[in-house]
């Protein structure tokens, strides 16, 4: 289990990165690697070049505003989780992010990484596009903002060209009557969940005007379900089980090793209506 | 002709336990294979090399990390520790290892280093971890033979140690001796009273 | 004067070495050796036409690419079939690369040595093989249907078929009021120690000469191995074992190809040769465990005692049976615990499968049939309506029944004759550890939080420390020190404290005089090997014995000097005095000096011994029948095995939503006679009842039908971390020694792991309320037996 050869590219600039990654067709971007590099030592992916970013100055920033959280590219997991303002102004992020394997592996992860790897059974791209966030990439053709929604073209692919390399990560923060909430399911404590959902509920004097939930690892992409409806009327046992329902309908659960198609889809029941229940407590305190 | 003669050599310098290693690597060189083999520091041990055992932790700028999803040439300008690394200025063993020893934290010790690197960086960070959090600490680091129960105890045991609360086991300079008695709290008093009778002998 | 330091929990010598990073184990050991590599077969079943090498020797920094047409000699012959039980009549054997048929996915093809493990791999990925796929035979269903052969000369694909009784179990069912037939079944689950297989070897050209330093649970057996195989001469091969990451079995196999191509490697190409095996190859290509599906039909009387019991069951022991049947007759013979079963038969078919292979993991055997025992018991309470514990109970061998005899021929070909044990004792220890009385309680005021809770019981008999036999020797050198080899090998049980301690005691000498050598054929060429929790009863006995003899030689050696008669004399901290009279004394080595007669002295000390200063001019200077030094060397070779016992107690909670399964609380009572080291012995049952968590519900095999591993990684073989674990584990010792050995010493390694499953499942169904028969089991396949289970009882019939 030893990667095979590649070229290897140190920039000091943004300038020099993008040029490197434009240079080979079969370049890759370089952070963390705590994805990418197990995958090149199982030798399932042999990047021609790799193009390792953790040199470029200014791009380990985390900030967070009334607008909401900016996480520079070489923010690593842990530097986010740690963050009490992150916690402050876009909890679901720190919810989402203890979830994120263990320790030591959060300590060299990146959540942009985690974000552009696209991974549908991972935390953070689904928390992205379930709070509607966005990603700044800085190409050949210069810097651009790819909203959530128009980031996850297919399993584990994102919208990003060839030579763009991910920047920042921008979360926009909790609105004042919105509350949020994330569990997941796993094996083992630190897995890749069986079933992840988080939820955003709105809530405007005592009635939801709003309900989201995303979630992992019972779609092939990040996948997040409008759940409004279903909670229009009171948050009782009926509108959660309507709720469910209406997500179960969106999601495509497959069975594999650890759990079958059925056992997901039941989870995703109980889930959805443990964080709706969750995200409505939270909003209804915020 | 052979091939591949095109596989560039880098020459790193890798920062470990406060040395300066001038190495000459190609890039694919994992940081844990040349902490073992380019450093000679074999007390780094490689379990899965794919990131899940954490049997080759080590610190990179002080915060654990797996060497097996480094590259050598990644890590050059960081700040690395390893096992070797651990021990006091005065050769004396370090809390965590202190406490792996009197609550038997380790058995075919293996996974041992990857452990240590892991607890010594956390009892710095989180000097009194509560029980929850001491098992917390360790749990993304693989072990077959213990069961954890020893290693969890061995956690507690080294915070202890390492903010003072209980008498070192042995004299500062660190007995090597296989039987030095530690006096301590009562989790690992009974240990400590065999060893004294060792002692005795 | 010295303290016993037999039975205290003396700290290891091992670890600061260990805790230091100086540990050496076979990867850290540095002869600048080239790297082997194997190329492996992606297919579980295929012949294999042709392969093309060309392009790999293209590849600089190769030395050597070889299949199995550059073998030769006993190179080109299958693979030693190390265990040849007489109804192993279909025993296969791969060879070191496969010659024309390949059996599982992992089967060694061809070898690559380079500069490097990178151009290893680099070389192994431009072998090309062309292969004519055969169907696959995976799993015990497809193997007895056998419509597909794993082996074309093996009809039904059954290795061996085996049976014992004692007894007539028909006739016992026949008459019993009550019967009932189960079925059980367990899935395969693997060893997978931290450190995978590894072998270095170098070959001293100019001296005829091989080293292999390897990560073996049997030096000896290695060596033999490979001077057999390499046509040497065992006095030719040294086989060191340095430290071993972690065994559980997988590494008493013996040879692996590799160990017999690293050390061909280095004989050819002179230079040293390493393996470092990947861990993906540690999943398909060392070897895995467990896997059988049982039938059993059981009668019994009113109170539950049986009155015949027939079991049959089907094991799965991939594609070779290099090691025999060892795992399904322990599965067979300690099927019967702690029981009086009343007229048994076991009939078991061992059968081929295109998969890896099966060796014994800790346990080996044992945790199947403790499951279907355990279960089994469980079936009889609920038939019966009785609490469990008490069904057990009536079924229990006395105290004053042992020895005990169950009729059955055990692994090592000798009988299954109990030595000692208090099974009564035992269960009522248990019952109040876990709190078995008051557990409906509490299950009543978990319920009123709407939390599901159930307990389980589950009881073992492990045969301990096979034979043959085991030896050591005993040296005690002229500083008084004493150095002590023993044969077999050691994988973290702490034997050089262990040992240590035991000379210790028997020679009157510091602890930390006391230095253990293990795994080194140059130090003791003859010995076993480490498995069957063998070691602490069998070394442990042979290293008392042995200290024994050298204090024998100490004691008359000492009664001359000291002119005193022997039995007046005692050995307190290293040194011999005559009792009452301590100024009389003479240290230890100054005896060890006495002993040797010199001609040359080289220092103060062996000025003493030589000619002019010892002995009586009138008799030769080494008498007859004695021998120089001051040694002592003994072989412990017991008649049959001794048995050690136990009971675990589990409370589970499930959860309603998700069926979650967690462990509240988990309780030990173990039985291993005479314990050396509580703080070890304790360690053992730890690492051994979390394999046991493991192997109930999260670790497995998943193979598909077409015999791809599809969990060939950590990230999906599930193995606990510490958060899959309980927070604590209660243990209870009870002690009942061995008459078989001078110290009442039983075997304490692998017990940890056996009632693990059977356990758990019964706290599960206790929980519940619906059959388990089947383990491991996963939240998933819990949600699955719920809904069957809601659906079959929707019939009026309520099951609970």
């Amino acid at each position: 289990m030893k990667p095979t050869a590649f070229d290897y590219a140190r920039p000091e600039t943004l300038e020099e990165a993008v040029q490197a990654l434009g240079s080979h067709p079969d370049a890759k971007v370089l952070a963390g690697g705590q994805s990418l590099v197990p995958l090149m030592s199982m030798r399932l992916a042999a990047p021609a070049l790799i193009v390792d970013i953790n040199h470029l100055p200014g791009l380990d920033h985390v900030t967070a505003d009334a607008s909401g959280v900016r996480i520079g590219a070489l923010a690593r997991h842990a530097d986010v989780l740690a963050s009490a303002d992150v916690r402050r102004v876009q909890p679901l992020v720190s919810l989402a992010l203890a979830n994120v394997a263990h320790p030591t592996i959060r300590n060299r992860g990146t959540t942009v990484g985690s974000i552009v790897h696209a991974d549908a059974a991972a935390e953070m791209p689904m928390v992205l596009q379930l709070l509607g966030g966005s990603v700044d990439v800085v190409g050949s053709g210069g810097r651009r903002t790819i909203a959530a929604d128009e980031l996850y073209v297919a399993p584990l692919e994102s919208s990003l060209a060839h030579d763009e390399v991910a920047v920042e990560a921008f979360f926009p923060a909790l609105p004042a009557g919105s509350g949020v909430a994330f569990e997941e399911i796993s094996r083992r404590h630190g897995d890749y969940a069986m079933c992840g959902v988080a939820a955003v509920v709105a809530v405007e004097d005592g009635r939801v005007t709003s309900a989201r939930a995303g979630y992992l690892s019972v779609s092939d992409v990040p996948t997040v379900v409008d759940l409004t409806d279903a909670l229009a009327g009171s948050v009782d046992d009926a509108a959660l089980a309507r709720a469910a329902e209406a997500a179960l309908a969106q999601l495509e659960p497959e069975s594999d090793i650890h759990a079958t198609a059925a056992y997901r889809a039941h989870l995703a029941k109980v889930l959805t209506a443990r964080v709706l229940t969750a995200a409505h407590d939270h909003a209804r305190e915020e | 002709m052979a091939e591949n003669t095109a596989e560039k050599i880098h020459d790193v310098r890798l920062e470990v336990n406060g040395v300066t290693h001038a190495v000459a690597v190609p890039a694919r060189r994992l940081l844990s294979d040349a902490l073992r083999q380019e450093c000679g520091l074999t007390g780094t041990h490689v379990g899965c090399e794919h990131g899940v055992c954490g049997a080759c932790t080590v610190l990179v700028d002080g915060r654990p990390v797996r060497s097996c999803l480094m590259f050598a040439v990644t890590a050059a300008g960081s700040e690395i520790t390893t096992v070797e690394g651990l021990a006091e200025p005065d050769g004396s063993l370090n809390p965590a290892q202190q406490a792996f020893r009197e609550c038997h934290g380790l058995q075919c010790g293996f996974c041992t280093p990857g452990f240590l690197t892991t607890v010594t960086a956390g009892i710095k960070e989180n000097p009194c971890p509560t029980h929850e959090e001491a098992r917390e600490m360790v749990a993304g680091n693989l072990c077959r033979c213990t069961g954890y129960q020893n290693i969890v105890k061995a956690v507690e045991r080294a915070a202890e140690i390492a903010r003072g609360d209980a008498p070192a086991a042995g004299p500062p300079d660190g007995d090597d001796g296989g039987l030095e008695a530690a006096t301590g709290d009562t989790e690992v008093a009974r240990k400590d009273d065999a060893s004294t009778t060792g002692l005795g002998a | 004067m010295s303290t016993k330091l037999m039975g205290e929990a003396v700290q290891r010598v091992e670890d600061d070495r260990l805790l230091r990073g100086g540990g050496q184990y076979v990867d850290d050991i540095d002869l600048g050796a080239l790297h082997l590599a194997v190329v492996r077969s992606p297919h579980a079943h295929a012949r294999i036409r042709s392969i093309d090498v060309d392009a790999v020797l293209d590849i600089e920094g190769v030395h050597a690419v070889w299949t199995y047409d550059d073998l030769d000699g006993a190179m080109a012959e299958p693979l030693p079939l190390l265990i040849p039980h007489p109804t192993l009549t279909h025993g296969r054997t791969q060879y070191a690369l496969a010659r024309d048929e390949v059996n599982y996915v992992g089967e060694a093809i061809a070898v690559v040595v380079a500069d490097d493990r990178y151009v290893a791999e680099d070389a192994v990925g431009r072998v090309v093989v062309d292969f004519e796929l055969l169907p696959a035979v995976v799993g015990v269903e497809a193997a007895r249907a056998a419509e597909n052969l794993v082996h074309d000369d093996v009809p039904g694909n059954i290795a061996a078929r085996s049976v014992q009784q004692n007894g007539d179990a028909e006739a016992g069912i026949k008459a019993a009021p009550h019967t009932l037939s189960l079925d059980f079944d367990i899935e395969r689950s693997a060893c997978m120690p931290m450190e995978g297989r590894g072998v270095t070897a170098r070959w001293d050209t100019a001296n005829g000469r091989l080293q292999v330093w390897t990560s073996t649970q049997t030096s000896t057996g290695v060596r033999a191995a490979v001077a057999a195989k390499l046509g040497l001469d065992l006095l030719q091969v040294d086989v060191i074992t340095p430290d071993v990451g972690g065994g559980f079995g997988v590494k008493i196999n013996h040879p692996w190809p590799e160990e017999l191509l690293v050390s061909l490697a280095a004989q050819r190409l002179g230079r040293p040769v390493k393996f470092t095996e990947d861990r993906r190859e540690h999943f398909i290509s060392s070897a895995h465990e467990r896997a059988q599906l049982h039938h059993v039909d059981v009668g019994f009387d009113d109170e539950g005692r049986l009155l015949g019991l027939d079991v049959r069951f089907w094991h799965d022991h991939g594609a070779y049976t290099p090691y025999g049947l060892i795992v399904p007759i322990n599965a067979s013979t300690q099927l019967v615990g702690p029981y009086k079963t009343g007229p048994y038969r076991v009939t078991f078919d061992s059968l081929y499968t295109n998969t890896v292979i099966v060796t014994p993991y800790r346990g080996a055997g044992r945790p199947q049939g403790c499951f279907v025992m355990e279960r089994t018991m469980d079936a009889i309470a609920a038939y019966l309506g009785k609490d469990r514990a008490d069904v057990r109970e009536v079924n229990l061998i006395q105290p004053d029944e042992f020895p005990y005899d169950h009729g059955l021929v055990f692994q090592d070909g000798r009988e299954t004759i109990y030595d000692s044990g208090d099974f009564a004792a035992m269960l009522e220890k248990i019952k109040t550890l876990v709190g078995w009385d008051d557990f409906e309680s509490y299950r009543a005021e978990m319920a009123a939080q709407g939390r599901r809770v159930g307990i389980g019981l589950a009881a073992y008999v492990e045969g301990t420390g096979a034979g043959p036999y085991e030896g050591a020797h005993v040296n005690i050198e002229s500083s008084g020190k004493v150095k002590v080899a023993t044969g077999l090998t050691s994988q973290g049980q702490g034997h050089q404290t262990a040992f240590a301690q035991i000379v210790a005691d028997e020679l009157g000498v510091p602890f930390e005089d006391v230095e253990i050598t293990t795994g080194d054929t140059r130090r003791m060429a003859y010995a076993v090997g480490t498995f069957a929790s063998r070691a602490a009863v069998m070394s442990g006995s042979a290293i008392h014995l042995a200290a024994k003899r050298a204090k024998e030689k100490v004691l008359r050696l000492a009664s001359d000097a000291l002119e005193a008669d022997p039995e007046d004399l005692q050995i307190v901290d290293g040194v011999v005095s005559v009792k009452g009279s301590p100024g009389t004394s003479i240290n230890l080595g100054t005896v060890a000096v006495l002993s040797n007669p010199l001609r040359y002295a080289f220092d103060e000390a062996s000025k003493a011994a030589t000619q002019f200063s010892v002995g009586d001019a009138s008799k030769p200077p080494v008498a007859e029948d004695d021998e120089p030094g001051l040694e002592g060397k003994d072989f412990y070779s017991p008649i049959r095995s001794t048995f050690a016992s136990g009971m675990h107690a589990v409370i589970v909670e499930t959860d309603p939503d998700t069926a979650e399964i967690t462990i509240l609380k988990y309780a030990v009572v173990h039985d291993c006679g005479t314990v050396i080291n509580p703080m070890i012995v304790e360690g053992q049952i730890h690492g051994g009842v979390a394999q046991g968590i493991g192997g109930a519900l999260y670790e497995k095999m998943a193979y598909d039908e077409s015999g791809q591993l599809l969990n060939a990684s950590f990230m999906d073989f599930l193995m606990p971390y510490v958060t899959e674990v309980p927070d604590s584990i209660d243990i209870d010792h009870l002690e009942t020694p061995s008459p078989l050995n001078p110290l009442g010493i039983k075997g304490a390694g692998e017990a940890g792991v056996i009632p693990g499953s059977a356990a758990i499942a019964a706290a599960i169904e206790d929980a519940e309320g619906l059959p388990i028969t089947a383990m491991p089991i996963s939240p998933s396949e819990l949600f699955e037996l719920r809904a069957q289970h809601a659906v079959a009882t929707t019939t009026p019939e309520e099951n609970r």
